[in-house]
């Protein structure tokens, strides 16, 4: 056991737990909160393994960014301090929950262990990767590339529609769209 | 050092970033009070301790400390407990890798200025955490109001940032300040005027303090806190300064370039940032603050399309001039 190997164990049995922990509290900030210890330290596993890049932009964007989001949300909506019955889920739920967790986990460890387990990385001698991960993405990678960012485009302005949306009813065709002019912050 | 064993040497990085994170904040706070005394006269700061009232921070950290501990009956005990510790802790980690020449910075990170922009964006979590966990309507608003103004911010401030990296070709920001020149200074200024707005907005330094408010939300997600973990607070504010200034002199003010560079660097890097915070005090003191519609509009009606433009721009230049 080097130190690398002992740090990688210490951070994938705290992303494991917190995970784990985001999904069972009965607290719903709290499961948000524990997900971000999840996401945080997932990209600590990735700084472990010598991808820094990848590390730094999962914390850059699910840490700063997508976690931020989810708790504004929540606290917009309905986040009460303490547990809460009524968004509680029933028990089959969660039985089924836990056994598509299962056969997940199942499912991807069958499939990536028997690939991946001969493969070996020189991690000690250090190497510049970012020059590299650019090359991928904006090189062999470019076209999948530039789709996904048209799915993401297409879904932001999906969703600046929807949000612009007047619902016609009988007797209530003189509704303007209340939001028409505002800016994005004003609709908060 | 390259000569003292590798642990030595990374317990002697990590005490000198954290005296730095200790003094460079108290040295900002006490400029920011001798500065706003003079500005807009007033007489209190000038008062404590005779000369030119050089103990008036002594006597705020002492009434600090001397508070009581209060945690509300209602609040979330842990995540409330918790929260000023997640907002100072970027700030600290961020310093570490900011560079004051070549030579002198805590950890020489290869892509440095991702991982500035990437801490940067956790501090905010704190002041989430504080808010919702205080039980206090008033902190709740201020945690919105502050959430909603850093999503905002953030993305020309990564903009800006991005443009730089293009034009240096590098995501080290040794790198990024060894690639600038003069001409930076013109070829950069939309993004450098973006990157400096953002930041005072990410600081929620007035004039962007709407978070914070006192006149219609007592002290926005602060209000519940005191004694030392306000202070903790405050800390990281003015951390925030020094982090954001130090950011700025490096980005696009060439950091050490300058006379004797080879001995003096760090002392340019530092006038440099200094001289930056000093703006940022001046801009507090100058302003009234921004409504909540009106900070937004800025945010994306100008500072997204600006820094979009200096992309464009630096990538003109790049292809055209490298």
């Amino acid at each position: 056991m080097t130190t690398r190997d002992l740090v990688f164990t210490a951070v994938g049995v705290v992303t494991a737990l917190s995970a784990l922990l985001s999904v069972t509290t009965k607290h719903v900030v709290h499961a948000a909160l524990w997900l971000l210890v999840s996401l945080g330290s997932l990209a600590g596993a990735y700084l472990v393994l010598g991808q820094e890049l990848v590390g730094l932009v999962q914390l850059l964007v699910y840490v700063g960014a997508i976690v931020v989001l989810v708790l504004f949300a929540l606290m917009l909506t309905r986040a009460p301090i303490g547990p809460h019955a009524e968004i509680d889920t029933p028990w089959w739920q969660r039985v089924a929950g836990a056994l598509l967790g299962a056969a997940t986990t199942v499912l991807l460890g069958s499939l990536l262990l028997p690939l991946f387990s001969g493969a070996t990385a020189d991690l000690d001698t250090p190497t510049t990767t970012t020059p590299e991960v650019a090359q991928a993405v904006f090189g062999t990678w470019v076209w999948p590339f530039e789709l996904l960012s048209v799915l993401l485009l297409v879904a932001l302005i999906g969703a600046f529609a929807v949000s612009r949306l007047v619902l016609h009813r009988e007797g209530a065709e003189d509704r303007r769209p209340v939001t028409a002019g505002a800016p994005a912050g004003e609709r908060r | 050092m390259s000569d003292l064993s590798p642990w030595l040497e990374v317990v002697l990085r990590a005490v000198a970033v954290l005296a730095a994170f200790l003094v460079l904040p108290l040295l900002v706070g006490q400029t920011e009070h001798k500065v706003m005394a003079h500005m807009q006269g007033r007489l209190g700061p000038m008062y404590a301790g005779g000369f030119h009232g050089w103990a008036q921070l002594v006597a705020d950290g002492v009434k600090f400390v001397q508070k009581e501990d209060i945690t509300p009956a209602r609040a979330d005990r842990w995540v409330f407990r918790l929260a000023p510790f997640v907002a100072l802790i970027p700030y600290l980690v961020a310093l570490a890798v900011i560079p004051l020449s070549p030579r002198v910075v805590g950890a020489d990170v290869d892509a440095s200025v991702v991982l500035v922009l990437a801490v940067i964006g956790v501090g905010i979590i704190g002041t989430l955490m504080a808010g919702w966990a205080s039980a206090n309507k008033y902190s709740l608003l201020g945690a919105m109001r502050a959430a909603a103004q850093l999503v905002s911010y953030e993305l020309p401030m990564v903009l800006a940032v991005a443009s730089v990296a293009l034009a240096a070709g590098t995501l080290s920001l040794v790198g990024i300040a060894e690639a600038w020149n003069p001409w930076w200074l013109v070829w950069q200024l939309p993004g450098a005027v973006v990157f400096l707005v953002a930041a005072l907005a990410e600081l929620q330094r007035p004039p962007f303090d709407m978070p914070l408010a006192d006149s219609e939300i007592v002290f926005g997600a602060f209000t519940e806190y005191t004694g030392l973990r306000f202070a903790f607070f405050l800390l990281a504010e003015y951390a925030g300064i020094v982090v954001m200034s130090l950011l700025f002199a490096v980005l696009y003010l060439g950091g050490w370039s300058g006379p004797l560079e080879e001995w003096l660097g760090w002392l340019w890097t530092l006038l440099k940032g200094f001289l930056v915070a000093v703006v940022v005090i001046w801009l507090r003191v100058s302003w009234p603050r921004m409504r909540e519609d009106q900070l937004q509009r800025l945010a994306w009606m100008w500072l997204v399309p600006m820094a979009l433009f200096q992309l464009a721009l630096t990538a003109v230049g790049v292809v055209v001039h490298p």
